[in-house]
This record gives C-alpha cells, sequence and structure tokens, in this order.
C-alpha cells in the first residue's frame, strides 16, 4: 500500500478566475478512507479554499456527488483504495453550473420537482381520526423502489440528453413523479401525465440507462421513464394525452 | 443590505421546521412564511433516522402506557404534562404523515405495521424499513412543495437572532452561494436547527449538526435546558461512528462480549431468552446499555481493534429474508464501510454521542421564554425526553412539536406587532454583517485554524463529559472549552472570497459548537447527582431531594454560564425505580 496518494482537484473561484483550473493535492492514504476523507484532509490541514458540500457521511442525505475520475459517485462511500494508484480525479458534477469549485447550482432539479407534484394528490382527503388508507404490503412494494431516490443528482451527470437538452426533466424527477403514481393513495396520475407528456417531459429520453447504472440506491429511473412512455402511448391511442413531441 | 420581511421565520429545514412551516401554512394561508436552512431541506440530519416513530395505534396498547415508559425512560425528569401532550398528539400527527405518503411497512391486511423498540412495554414504533428519518423527511419536503405561501431560503445560514424591544424580531443570514449578508424580519422565529452532535468526536451525527440554533438561543439571553444530557446510542461503527439501528436489536440481535456472552445479563437487565423480549436485555434503555459496555471494558470482557474497543453485535440467527425485509439498510451500511455482511457476520459496535435530550428552553407550546421566538425538536428542550430519549421518540417529536410551534407562531403573529426595518434590528444587522466579513477578510488574527480548535474541542469534552462523569474531568473540560474560545478569536482563515466560502461556515459553526460545549460541561458541572445519561462517579446515586428539577445555563459573552434550577412537572407518575428486564 502506498503511503500517500495524489488527487487532482478541479477548482473555481469566480472572484479569482474566469476559466476551471486543476490543483494537485498529496494527502496520505488510508485504507478506510473513502474520497470524501481525502477532501475533508486537505480542507482541514492544507488548503482551507477547497469548497464542497458533504454531510451524513453515510450515503443517505445525497449532498457529496461529485466526478471521481470520470463517473458519478457518492465521495462518502468511493474508497480511495479502488482508485489506487491513482492520480485521482475529482470534479463538481457534470451537467449543472458550477458555482464554485466542486460546488453545483441545483435550482433546476427543485424547480423541476416541483412541477411534477411530488406529492399525494386526493380529491378528498381524510381528516387523520379516520385512520390510515390502507396499503397492502404488495401496494407498497409497488412504488417503494422509487421512493429511495436521495436527489443526489448522481443520474443527471450520467445521462447524456440532460446535458445537451437542458429542458428536459430528468430521471430522478421523473422517478418520484411516478413513485407518486404507483402509490395506491395517490389520485394525481392524469395531472402529473400532463406534465410528463410535454416535448421536455419524458419524449427526450433515448433509453441510455446510464441514469440506472450510476444509481447509488438501485432507483431506476430508466425503468421509469420507459413504463412512462408505454403509459403515455396506451393513453394517447385512447385519445387522452396527445405527445406534443418534435422528435 | 438587503432586507426580507415576514410573517413567521424557520429556521432549519428538518423535520421539526418543515412540519412547523406547513403548520403555519394549514392555520392561515395568508401568513408569509419562510424556511431559511443551511442546506436544502432534503439533506437534514432526519435523514439519518432509521429505526421508527412511536405512537399508540394499536387496540392493544394505550396512551397510559406510552407516557410511562416514555417517563421512567427518562429517569422521571421528563416533565409529565409535556409527555402527556406528547403521546396524546403522536397517533394523530403520524396518520397525517401517511395520509401525506409516507411509505410505512404495512401488515397484510393494509393497516401500519410496529415494531419492539427499546424501552417500550408494547410494539408501537412505526417504521419505513430501516430508513423511516429519510422517508419521514422527504415526504415532508416534498409535501411542503405544496404549499404556496411557503418561501424558502435554501444554503442560508442564520448567525444571529435579532431582539429589539425584548422580542425576537428576525435573523441575519449569510447566503452561502454569494457570500452576501441578509436581514431577515419577522414577527415569530421557529429554531428548528437539531441537536450538536459534532461537539464530540465520536458521533453518529452528520457534519452539519453544530447546535447552531441552540447558540443563536443561548446567545441572545434564553436559558439551554437540561444540556448535561447527552445520550450514547449503544451501537455504532468503529472509525465512522455510523449508526446501527436499535431494530437490529428489536428483531431479535444480540450483543456479545469477546466470549460470544451476551453481557447485558449482568446488568440488571434480565435474563438471555431466545427471542426479544420488550424492555429486557437488548431491548433495554440506550443509557443503560452504553454504561453496561464501559463496565465490560472496565472488566477486560471487550474486543480491542485499532479503532477503540468494541463488543459484537449479532444477527446472523435472523436469516437473510428478515434482515433484508426488516433492517436492509444495517446490511448495506455493513457491506459498504465495514466490508462485512451481517448475515453471515458479526458486526463490531461501541457506544457513539447520538442526541441530546437538552436543549433550548421552551414550555409546551414550543415557545421560548423570548416573546417571538419559538424551537422544536432536537433543538428544543420541552422537556419529553428527560434524563435518557427513548429511542423512537425523537421523529414523533418533531412532528408533534413542530406542528405545536407552527400553530403557536401564527397565531402569535395575529397580535404582535410588525418589526420597524430602520429599527435597532438593522443596526444589530449591520453589526453582525461587519463581524462576519471582518472574519472573511482577516481582520486581527492570529494564526489559529478552525480543526485543530475543533478537534481540541471534541477531545476535551469527551474526556471530561462522556458517558461517565466527575467533577474534577468536568472542571478539566471547562477551563479547556474557555481557552479554546479565547483562541477562536484568533483564527485565520485560508479562505477570503465571498462565494460559497465554507471555510467561514465551518468557523461560525465551531462558534456555535464551543457554546454547546460550555453549557453541557457547566450544567454537568452542577448537577451533582447520576440520573439517566448523566452519571457522575462522584455522585453515583439520584438525588430527588434535590435534582428532580431542569438546568437552565444562561449564557455570558465573557464569564462561564450561570446555571438555575428549575422543578419537573409531576402530573401522575411520582418518582420511582426504574425497572427493565423484571
Amino acid at each position: 500500500m502506498p503511503e500517500t496518494v495524489t488527487l487532482e482537484v478541479r477548482r473555481y473561484r469566480p472572484e479569482e478566475e474566469t476559466e476551471p483550473t486543476w490543483q494537485r493535492y498529496q494527502v496520505p492514504f488510508r485504507r478506510e478512507w473513502m474520497v470524501l476523507d481525502a477532501l475533508n484532509h486537505i480542507k482541514d490541514h492544507q488548503d482551507g479554499t477547497l469548497s464542497f458540500r458533504w454531510s451524513c457521511r453515510m450515503g443517505v442525505c445525497g449532498s457529496c456527488g461529485m466526478m471521481v475520475n470520470g463517473d458519478p459517485r457518492l465521495t462518502c462511500a468511493t474508497y480511495l483504495e479502488t482508485l489506487l494508484p491513482g492520480p485521482v480525479r475529482v470534479e463538481p458534477l457534470r451537467g449543472f453550473p458550477v458555482i464554485r469549485d466542486l460546488v453545483g447550482d441545483l435550482t433546476d432539479f427543485l424547480t423541476k420537482l416541483k412541477r411534477v407534484q411530488p406529492w399525494i394528490v386526493r380529491q378528498t382527503e381524510g381528516p387523520p381520526a379516520q385512520g390510515e388508507y390502507r396499503q397492502t404490503p404488495d401496494q407498497l412494494a409497488a412504488y417503494r423502489p422509487y421512493a429511495m431516490c436521495i436527489n443526489c443528482m448522481l443520474c443527471y451527470s450520467a445521462c447524456p440528453i440532460y446535458e445537451l437538452e437542458p429542458s428536459f426533466l430528468g430521471p430522478a424527477v421523473i422517478a418520484l413523479a411516478q413513485r407518486y403514481n404507483l402509490d395506491s393513495r395517490d389520485q394525481g396520475r392524469e395531472a402529473r401525465m400532463e406534465v410528463l407528456s410535454e416535448h421536455d417531459g419524458i419524449w427526450a429520453c433515448t433509453f441510455v440507462g446510464e441514469c440506472s447504472a450510476v444509481c447509488p440506491k438501485h432507483v431506476d429511473p430508466a425503468g421509469a421513464i420507459q413504463r412512462y412512455k408505454l403509459e403515455a402511448v396506451v393513453a394517447w391511442a385512447k385519445g387522452l394525452v396527445l405527445p406534443r413531441s418534435g422528435t | 443590505m438587503e432586507t426580507h420581511v415576514h410573517d413567521v421565520l424557520v429556521i432549519g429545514g428538518g423535520g421539526a421546521g418543515l412540519r412547523a412551516a406547513i403548520a403555519v401554512a394549514e392555520t392561515d394561508p395568508a401568513l408569509r412564511v419562510a424556511l431559511v436552512s443551511k442546506v436544502y431541506p432534503m439533506r437534514s440530519h432526519t435523514v439519518s433516522a432509521e429505526g421508527g416513530a412511536a405512537a399508540v395505534v394499536k387496540p392493544d396498547d394505550s396512551l397510559e402506557a406510552h407516557a410511562y415508559d416514555t417517563i421512567s425512560g427518562g429517569d422521571w425528569l421528563c416533565d409529565q404534562d409535556a409527555v402527556e401532550a406528547f403521546v396524546r398528539e403522536a397517533p394523530e400527527e403520524m396518520l397525517r404523515l401517511e395520509h401525506w405518503g409516507c411509505p410505512w411497512n404495512r401488515e397484510p391486511d393494509g393497516q401500519v405495521a410496529v415494531r419492539a423498540f427499546g424501552g417500550m412495554q408494547i410494539k408501537r414504533t412505526w417504521f419505513a424499513a430501516d430508513k423511516t428519518g429519510f422517508h419521514l423527511l422527504h415526504t415532508l419536503f416534498q409535501t411542503s412543495l405544496k404549499y404556496a405561501s411557503v418561501a424558502r431560503y435554501d444554503e442560508w445560514l442564520v448567525t444571529r437572532l435579532l431582539v429589539d424591544e425584548g422580542r425576537c424580531q428576525g435573523v441575519v443570514a449569510l447566503e452561502l452561494a454569494t457570500g452576501e449578508i441578509h436581514a431577515l424580519l419577522a414577527k415569530a422565529v421557529i429554531l428548528a436547527t437539531g441537536g450538536g452532535g459534532r461537539v464530540f468526536p465520536f458521533t453518529t451525527n452528520a457534519n452539519i449538526k453544530t447546535g447552531d440554533g441552540m447558540s443563536l438561543a443561548y446567545r441572545a439571553g434564553v436559558p439551554l435546558k437540561d444540556m448535561e444530557f447527552v445520550q450514547y446510542h449503544p451501537t455504532g461503527l468503529p472509525f465512522t461512528g455510523i449508526l446501527i439501528t436499535e431494530a437490529a436489536r428489536s428483531e431479535g440481535g444480540w450483543l456479545l462480549n469477546k466470549d460470544g456472552y451476551r453481557y447485558l445479563q449482568d446488568y440488571d437487565l434480565g435474563r438471555p431468552e431466545p427471542t426479544p423480549v420488550l424492555r429486557a436485555m437488548e431491548l433495554g434503555p440506550r443509557d443503560r446499555l452504553s454504561q453496561a459496555f464501559v463496565k465490560e471494558m472496565e472488566k477486560g470482557r471487550t474486543i480491542e481493534t485499532r479503532h477503540g474497543h468494541v463488543v459484537h453485535l449479532d444477527v446472523r440467527h435472523l436469516g437473510q429474508r428478515v434482515i433484508e425485509a426488516k433492517i436492509p439498510f444495517v446490511r448495506e451500511l455493513c457491506l459498504t464501510y465495514e466490508h462485512l455482511d451481517p448475515v453471515h457476520q458479526l458486526i463490531p459496535v461501541r457506544p457513539v454521542a447520538h442526541y441530546m435530550m437538552g436543549g433550548v428552553h421552551t414550555d409546551l407550546t414550543a415557545a421560548t421564554p423570548l416573546p417571538g421566538l419559538y424551537a422544536a425538536g432536537e433543538t428544543a428542550c420541552v422537556s419529553i425526553n428527560g434524563a435518557n430519549r427513548l429511542g423512537s421518540n425523537s421523529l414523533t417529536e418533531i412532528l408533534v412539536f413542530g406542528a405545536r410551534a407552527g400553530r403557536a407562531a401564527a397565531a402569535y403573529v395575529a397580535r404582535a406587532p410588525a418589526p420597524a426595518p430602520d429599527g435597532p434590528a438593522r443596526a444589530q444587522a449591520l453589526d453582525e454583517e461587519r463581524r462576519i466579513l471582518a472574519q472573511v477578510r482577516g481582520n486581527g488574527s492570529g494564526g489559529e485554524r478552525v480543526a485543530t480548535l475543533r478537534t481540541a474541542m471534541q477531545r476535551a469534552l469527551e474526556a471530561g463529559a462522556g458517558i461517565y462523569r466527575d467533577e474534577q474531568g468536568l472542571r478539566r473540560a471547562a477551563e479547556a472549552l474557555a481557552e479554546l474560545k479565547g483562541r477562536a478569536r484568533r483564527v485565520a482563515l485560508d479562505d477570503r472570497s465571498r462565494t460559497f466560502n465554507t471555510e467561514v461556515v465551518a468557523f461560525l459553526e465551531l462558534e456555535n459548537m464551543l457554546d454547546v460545549a460550555e453549557a453541557i460541561a457547566h450544567s454537568a458541572l452542577g448537577r451533582r447527582e447520576s440520573r439517566g445519561a448523566h452519571q457522575r462517579t462522584d455522585f453515583p446515586a439520584r438525588d430527588d431531594h434535590r435534582f428532580l428539577a431542569h438546568s437552565l445555563a444562561y449564557g455570558s459573552a465573557d464569564d462561564p454560564p450561570r446555571v438555575e434550577w428549575l422543578p419537573v412537572t409531576i402530573t401522575r407518575w411520582p418518582p420511582g425505580q426504574r425497572v427493565y428486564g423484571r
């Protein structure tokens, strides 16, 4: 095992430079360290100016996604050991405007998320005093995989379409729409279908499948999109929804 | 400096903050409520909670039983009127969350399923596998998006409360993306920033858990209550401190010492049975289990590793099917962070700082003594957790008291005067802007580093105010913390830029943590008895005569805090002995 490992980190400080640059750091190698531990070592002991987000360090808050050697990864769950001998290249997630260093701007995702109404829609809402809406284990299993999305944005970075067509809703938003559509308690499918059937909704997806491959929580957004397209076509055939895609 | 005006500000976007914001919006949609959070709400630490949330819904259960478990679990330091309100409102809050879409585990007939939990005499813990906090947070966040009256300031760090004419009238916040400092004025402010586990070196808590709301209140003269009570969870993974949920034990997991012996039977927690027994052995309360670990270590019966002493959590006998169905996250975490599969291997675990029973002093309506200021969740101390919180009460607490805070704030603003945009609050805001900018520009700095001071603080607190404490150790910790507060004034930042300056954030968080650590050490010094999670080797017995009372720590700019005492409210359960396993 080496004593040290080199990190090449993409830097961008808008107050000081117009173009991103690369900076090399040498950090101790520890077998139990993740890429995030190495970044924190730099931040604490070598260079306090390096900016990145992190929080739970247990793969559930979704803050610390970055490109590691060209692939979108959660840095709190990526061992340095798997990247030897290095150098390890760390960049901000692809596809998002960079605010600074490794920090991307998620405004676009949050705006799109709200558009698909990611909440339970009911014609009438029963008061809590009447008890729970019944839902069998099978009904729960139908949507639960899509409810596992931690909004880490790795799927957006992996998606070749999102990069080319910024208006595309993108994998996580579509998966979350599907999470509510498939929930037996929900009645909002038609309202969501209108948003999803717009040309920038689901139709831009060419089913590359990279989103599902990189998802750290096995959500399978690609599956959600394909399922949606099928539903939309069936609905269109029944005259309910018109795909407004030009492509 | 830009000024923004709202009716209610909610500081913190975790479960308590989101529930509070929704409660304001539902009480009166005309009220302008804003959620201010230093991270995007779905990054909040609620996301890491695993095991479940307690509420009475099953026919074999009763509010009485939930109240008794909570009060005895808290070693009779809970305010019993608060506990009664809590258990009474818990079922409705949980059902509301069910209606909002939380993916609770279910019985075959579609009813919500419940599981056993530590210190609870009946199964009453609702769960969404072992990612309950994650699902609860995302359900609340996504549901909050449908309320048009809820504005958000994502990635804004609140650094000061604005107080004028004896009322809280807003906050100052640092917008991370731009480095701009803003004044946010409002008639009412709700603190919901979570706890501050990061004051300890080994903790389950996320990086963001730096006691911000506690420090904001403390500096505004609002007392922190029962800060000496810090919960060590008995099962954290070594090195990382990642939590292995109590659900692993409620599903039937065993704690074994180095000889493979279920050592809890030696600590008055009952006899080892093959299947879980409620309120016994591995389903005892967390304080007693963490204390048993220390005793077992002293007897030389733990396992020494590179990352400290451990015992083993054994879930192998549950089988892959149960593990996958009930505690899949345990397996995921062990595979990722320990390179082991709990289906076939033992999990090394040790006690880890997890939760603060103490917090900002509030009454039953979540109001603090400062008019216009409210607090809910781990930031606050109502108190329902007393000297030791029971697992699965905290997620329910953020719902019940988040909602109470929102409703109380909405009622208050209906009669409160509007803050004056050009009043003394503005001068305070400008003062705070100058302070932060001076820090970023490095004026008058003296070469100290944030990380050095943070590490020293964590070590001092663990050495003096860990699972077992005494006068001498606590004094040493208090002195070390006072010195570190002085050194913190001489921190020099590497980062002089305004855009997303995470180093200045870390500095401001360090200041907050030093306040919290100071309050813990001095409150622990004052409590010369042993109760729940606060164990004094020099005062090993509970002393109801002198200390059936809450500590209230009042901050002071230059001196140690002043600690006062407030009697516990007893309604129906006179102080008794805590009995587990017999």
